[in-house]
């Protein structure tokens, strides 16, 4: 198991006193496609990064267990932690306007991922990038190499995101909403060279996403998250038979081309589904 | 092509600026109650030798004309003659205007070197003990006028301590031993290869130079520790931490290689800032620089000097305005 979570918990400290945004979240990730699915807020994004210890300087983050590949990630040392970033686990963020640096280059981007964890000269590192480029299916590598951000359309942006993720071969490739800033198009192209790189490079994938057909869809498994805990885990090929009222709910409100509603139902909420346990 | 149309539109726009500078001096030099002719005649002239020098100063026409005159001159580099020295103003201030920039450069290459070190440390720890210290000092850089820093700082390290030279450029021993060649006394000093001179010239600098330099400090510690405020919340810093780069890489190439530019601006201004408020410091430092040619030339009425003097530092401020612009546009991808 590349990340083992037993009973996750973060909280923000307000005026009012902790507010806790994940709430006693456990799961495991291997080498396999794993969804998480749920709401703005239903900490999915929080979750995902605090195995990364990539959280905001004002959250506190406590859990029985919380490991990358049997380390410990809650007591590890910032070094240590430099060693899973990036190196063994990337993230890609969602949207490439805001998380690609505006004044450097892609090209220079990529190289320094590549760089700072398998070292080499800065000409080596430049021609890793080109070549990163073209691994994602950048039609001309060298040029795009010299772009800035702001010169980059979305989806190339967000191929750049992930040529600088794969750079230094990480095991593990965290997608949080990977395509949720991008044109319907070009989503697709993003989400099949993901679905492609991870296969070829044998990663484990954790997928985040507010789009639960999408995420059955490309998926092995699917945890359905909900005001800070995880309501139902199921295979995303059974994710039609799922059991709890909030999954139900929401695949109801989904329109259909194969079987149109004549009205779409709404979701409503269980205060039960929030209550603590 | 945008290139050169952003480029003229900045050149226009300081032509129009300029122009404005020219007419608000011209101005000044009209409304003041000083009349120019009582300066250069004296109290006690008989009537007609008055009107025969108003008549020389063309003062007897219209005030356009007068204006066109003046901008006639100015385009021909002629800011009129100083009553006191009786030298060509332009004369005076090549004189003068060195010394000036000797001690503002070094002041903001002082004040640069300390304040942005601070200004990016103390963002980096938002909310530590050195972040509060940092907003103490700088806002005491803000709050205490120069000439009260000026006066103390002399009471204290001339008077008391004796660790500083007195006021003036250098000592009276080397008065007249250093052959002028750029104005500025240091520089002249050590290409005539005389070091005594030197380190004599950079005694007498450092203080009002270090005066100076915490006025302008405070300005730059705290706009850096803004800009890096902003920069650090940005998407791109969690970015570079995923990438798992070092706090240090983070704090400098992803976040300070984002403020390096709008920080020239500042950078400029604080500069020009420098050269206008070095006019007290040089007064309290008698520094013969073009603050203290101001003071004087204004207390004794010398209207040319005045309105020469304060033309050139317009000028200037507005030069270094332009060449922040033009910074911005040449290293900035996302303007260029």
């Amino acid at each position: 198991m590349l990340v083992r979570m037993d009973n996750l918990r973060v909280g923000f400290r307000t005026p009012q006193g902790v507010s806790e945004a994940v709430r006693g979240v456990s799961l495991t990730v291997g080498q396999e496609k794993l969804g998480i699915v749920g709401e703005s807020g239903s900490g999915k994004s929080l979750t995902a990064r605090s195995i990364l210890r990539l959280l905001p300087g004002s959250a506190t983050v406590t859990a029985d267990k919380l490991e990358f590949d049997g380390i410990d990630v809650l007591s590890a040392r910032e070094g240590a932690l430099r060693r899973i970033r990036g190196k063994r686990a990337g993230l890609i963020m969602q949207d490439p306007k805001y998380s690609l640096n505006p004044v450097m280059t892609a090209g220079a981007q990529i190289a320094e991922a590549w760089r700072a964890h398998k070292g080499g000269s800065r000409r080596q590192a430049t021609k890793a990038a080109i070549d990163l480029l073209a691994q994602v299916r950048i039609r001309d590598p060298a040029r795009v190499a010299g772009l800035y951000p702001h010169e980059l359309s979305g989806g190339m942006g967000q191929r750049v995101m992930i040529a600088m993720m794969l750079a230094p071969d990480p095991e593990l490739l965290i997608a949080d909403e990977p395509t949720s800033a991008l044109d319907a198009t070009v989503q697709a192209d993003i989400l099949r060279l993901i679905e492609d790189l991870v296969a070829k490079r044998g990663m484990g994938l954790m997928l985040i996403s507010h789009d639960l057909p999408l995420v059955s869809h490309f998926c092995d498994r699917v945890l359905v998250m909900y005001a800070g805990r995880v309501v139902e885990e199921v295979k995303a090929a059974d994710l039609h038979r799922a059991k709890h009222p909030y999954t139900r709910g929401l695949l109801e409100c989904l329109p259909s081309l194969v079987k149109p509603k004549p009205q779409l139902s709404v979701l409503k909420r269980d205060p039960a589904w929030s209550a603590p346990q | 092509m945008r290139r050169i149309k952003s480029l003229s539109e900045t050149l226009s726009s300081v032509l129009v600026t300029l122009f404005g500078l020219a007419v608000v001096t011209f101005m000044i030099g009209r409304v003041v109650p000083i009349d120019p002719t009582i300066a250069i005649v004296g109290d006690h002239a008989p009537p007609d030798v008055v009107a025969a020098a108003r008549l020389q100063l063309g003062l007897d026409k219209p005030l356009p004309v007068q204006f066109l005159i003046y901008v006639q001159h100015l385009l021909h580099g002629d800011l009129g003659r100083s009553v006191m020295s009786s030298h060509p103003v332009t004369q005076d201030i090549a004189q003068y205007f060195p010394a000036t920039v000797e001690l503002a450069t070094t002041a903001i290459i002082i004040a640069m070197l300390i304040g942005i070190p601070l200004g990016v440390l103390a963002a980096a720890r938002q909310g530590s003990r050195f972040d509060q210290l940092v907003r103490v000092i700088s806002l005491g850089g803000q709050s205490v006028p120069v000439f009260v820093l000026g006066l103390v700082a002399l009471l204290v390290f001339y008077v008391k301590l004796g660790w500083a030279p007195g006021t003036g450029q250098q000592d009276v021993l080397f008065d007249g031993t250093v052959p002028r060649v750029t104005g500025m006394l240091v520089v002249d000093a050590a290409l005539n290869g005389d070091w005594d001179a030197t380190s004599d010239a950079l005694a007498h600098l450092a203080l009002p130079a270090l005066v100076l330099a915490f006025f302008s400090l405070s300005t730059i510690t705290r706009m850096t520790r803004a800009f890096m405020l902003d920069a650090l919340g940005g998407e791109y810093i969690v970015t570079a931490r995923a990438k798992g780069l070092s706090g240090t890489r983070i704090l400098w190439r992803h976040g300070f290689g984002n403020i390096a530019v709008p920080l020239i601006t500042v950078l400029a201004l604080a500069y020009a800032g420098l050269l206008e408020g070095a006019v007290l410091t040089e007064v309290i430092f008698s520094w013969p620089g073009i603050g203290q040619y101001l003071t004087v030339s204004l207390l004794n009425a010398d209207m040319n000097a005045v309105l020469g003097a304060t033309l050139v530092i317009g000028a200037v401020y507005v030069g270094l305005n332009m060449l922040a612009d033009l910074a911005y546009r040449l290293f900035d991808p996302r303007v260029r």
